[in-house]
């Protein structure tokens, strides 16, 4: 997956994509929820398309499945135009949001549901069903109703039914949206390990940056019908490209400001409340112009002298603790920093030292300003 | 609690409980139950001479001997299940119109456009369809006016008339159940099927029926009731020709006067309904329980 065709095919050589779009658009009326998308999917991918409710992910998905027809713009799918080919004629299916599985079926009617469509003869659905219900370690469960399976089950049977068709590409919306904190930790593992055992090329569309950071190997951030970034979880992460995907790819410190020096690559940005950061610009940011910067919780350091931060090398602040957020490994305090009063949230190291902490008490916190990062506020400002 | 108020209290509910359902059980017992009863000892008597009445299944026996009873019993029963398969057929996709195609205000114009011919009387709606139907009526004059016939036709006093009035008569009472049936039909699993690759048919058989069967068998039991017991609509529209059984009730209560006969009858009618309400639940492999919680 790449951001350009070009760029696609020289990492991929002739391997042709399992998923194309190229400039696909649909309005409605004013509202352009795809906006002139273009982008491949390579082939024995994970690829998700990550976004927050209304950004068109869904309605993305739905023109690739083929329950929606795109304005403009042209799908492809294992290199076949795909305008105006009903779903049932798409060598793609679905793993709907509540699975939809057919309660009216027991399991083995569910996955062979398809077969049967297809007129594979009896004997041969029973011994693909059987088989794959053995991959998805669900063996023998084909006499099983729908309603006596668990979460994490019908999760199964529900990407059995679709793979047992062997599509070139699986849909995935917002599958594990359903279930509770626990078992969705535990579905992502077993959704990647399947994915890998398939092989099959998987677009999986989801609002939780965690399931799209785990699981996949591009990932897509889509805002306002656009994505903003295409790139694997770690560029997401380390090399946001637009304020959006730096504020909605893990939690960040956002400050706001105007670039009072810009030094190569390096920029001061000063807020109007006076707090002055150093951080590293990604895109042009000339001197003058209003800038947002963001500095990540687990980026930045705490401490109870300055001398430590110094030592390290990182630019370092004094605070105040306002709020002790304990989560277990991801404990955080909110802190202000002690002129400007603005407000930082920063990870709690989990090694003791700061167990005792207590609100009011006055810290030291610094940073590596490279790991800052600051964009110009005016290209992107519907973004934020 | 100290155990005496417990009794107490636990006697309060339950003379509560037994006050709310009072009218209940006055209207069962008082208007089902007794009459049942009285019109179950009249079934099973016979008049042997003036004020003199014997145990006896004579009732029964006439019944069985006269083809006219016989063949009238067995034509009522054939129309209703008729009638009831039309309705469903003519309120299936109306009703799925209304559950999954309408949206917002639409919807709620054809459910009230279901809904307004209830408002007026059985009898009136019936006599609409008379002032329709007969040969000085709209619509043989419209076949003559657009040249179909050269001259108007009888429409009234044919099976398909009264096919016609019961079908409508009945068609809100089909609708109602299986719009609640299809609306808690997820889509999802319609789209699922079809992205599996099921086409409409296939679905249609494999997702929606057997989804919204205890809707389907509940409207089916409801609508042949009502039609098996009809007594205006056949008659109306029927006239003399309409053979409909409860006309068969009628006479021996009101002209013949001969209460033992129509009471007979009655519980042959009952006997009727159940008999081939069981059997279409059988058939459907529903359970009645179930199926009358969806009417």
């Amino acid at each position: 997956m790449s951001l350009s065709p070009t760029a696609a095919s020289a990492t991929f050589g002739a391997a042709l994509p399992d998923l194309q779009a190229t400039r696909v658009a649909k309005h409605y009326g004013a509202f352009r929820a795809v906006d002139d998308l273009s982008f491949e999917v390579a082939r024995g991918s994970f690829f998700s398309i990550l976004g927050p409710s209304g950004c068109g992910k869904t309605t993305l998905l739905r023109m690739i499945a083929g329950f929606l027809e795109p304005d403009v713009g042209q799908i492809q799918i294992g290199g076949k135009p795909m305008n105006r080919v009903p779903p049932n004629k798409r060598p793609v299916n679905m793993v709907f949001q509540h699975l939809a599985l057919f309660p009216m079926m027991n399991v083995g009617d569910n996955i062979g549901y398809g077969l049967v469509r297809r007129g594979v003869a009896k004997d041969e659905v029973k011994r693909r069903v059987a088989d794959m219900l053995e991959r998805v370690s669900l063996p023998n469960s084909q006499d099983k109703r729908v309603d006596q399976l668990s979460g994490g089950q019908k999760q199964r049977v529900a990407i059995a039914r679709s793979l047992v068709l062997e599509p070139t590409l699986l849909l995935l919306d917002e599958p594990l949206g359903a279930l509770d904190l626990k078992l969705r930790e535990h579905m992502k593992i077993e959704l990647k390990a399947l994915q890998a055992a398939f092989g099959t090329t998987f677009v999986y569309i989801t609002h939780d940056q965690s399931e799209a950071l785990v699981l996949s190997d591009h990932v897509a951030v889509m805002n306002h019908g656009r994505f903003e970034q295409v790139g694997t979880p770690q560029q997401l992460y380390y090399e946001p490209q637009t304020p959006f995907v730096a504020g909605f790819v893990g939690a960040n410190n956002r400050i706001a400001g105007r670039a009072t020096e810009v030094n190569g690559s390096m920029v001061t940005v000063t807020s109007a409340q006076g707090l002055v950061i150093p951080a590293r610009a990604i895109g042009k940011v000339a001197r003058g112009n209003a800038v947002e910067a963001f500095v990540r919780p687990e980026v930045a350091r705490l401490a109870r002298s300055t001398e430590m931060l110094s030592d390290a090398g990182l630019v370092h602040f004094a605070a105040r603790i306002t709020s002790l957020l304990f989560d277990g490994a991801n404990s955080a305090v909110l802190l202000q920093e002690v002129p400007s009063n603005t407000e930082f949230r920063i990870a709690l190291p989990q090694t003791g030292e700061f167990a005792d902490l207590q609100v009011g008490e006055s810290v030291a916190f610094g940073f590596d300003p490279t790991r800052a990062v600051c964009f110009a506020a005016g290209e992107t400002a519907h973004a934020a | 609690m100290p155990p005496d108020t417990r009794t107490t209290s636990r006697a309060q509910a339950q003379l509560m409980l037994m006050l709310l359902l009072a009218p209940a059980l006055l209207w069962l017992v008082g208007l089902i139950v007794l009459p049942h009863v009285e019109l179950g000892i009249l079934s099973l008597r016979e008049r042997v001479a003036p004020r003199v009445y014997e145990p006896s299944l004579a009732q029964f026996r006439t019944f069985y001997e006269e083809p006219l009873y016989w063949h009238t019993f067995v034509r009522t029963a054939l129309m209703s299940i008729v009638a009831t398969a039309i309705t469903l057929l003519m309120a299936f996709p109306m009703a799925w119109t209304i559950a999954k195609i309408a949206r917002g205000r639409s919807k709620s114009m054809l459910f009230v456009m279901c809904l307004i011919p209830f408002w007026v009387s059985e009898t009136v709606r019936t006599l609409g369809w008379m002032i329709l139907l007969r040969e000085s009526g709209v619509l043989p004059a419209f076949l003559v006016w657009l040249g179909v016939t050269p001259a108007p036709v009888e429409m009234l006093y044919h099976d398909a008339t009264i096919l016609v009035g019961l079908v409508y008569t009945s068609m809100l009472f089909m609708v109602i159940p299986l719009i609640s049936a299809l609306e808690s039909l997820d889509d999802s699993l319609i789209e699922a099927a079809y992205d599996l690759g099921g086409n409409g048919w296939s679905i249609l058989r494999q997702i929606v029926i057997p989804h919204a069967a205890p809707g389907i068998v509940a409207g089916c039991i409801v609508v042949f009731m009502l039609t098996l017991g009809n007594y205006l609509t056949p008659t109306l529209l029927g006239g003399k020709n309409s053979q409909w059984f409860t006309e068969q009730i009628y006479t021996q209560f009101i002209t013949r006067f001969n209460w033992e006969q129509g009471a007979a009858f009655g519980f042959l009618l009952l006997g009727l309904s159940t008999a081939i309400v069981w059997a279409g639940l059988k058939l459907s492999g529903q359970k009645f329980g179930e199926v009358m919680q969806r009417s």
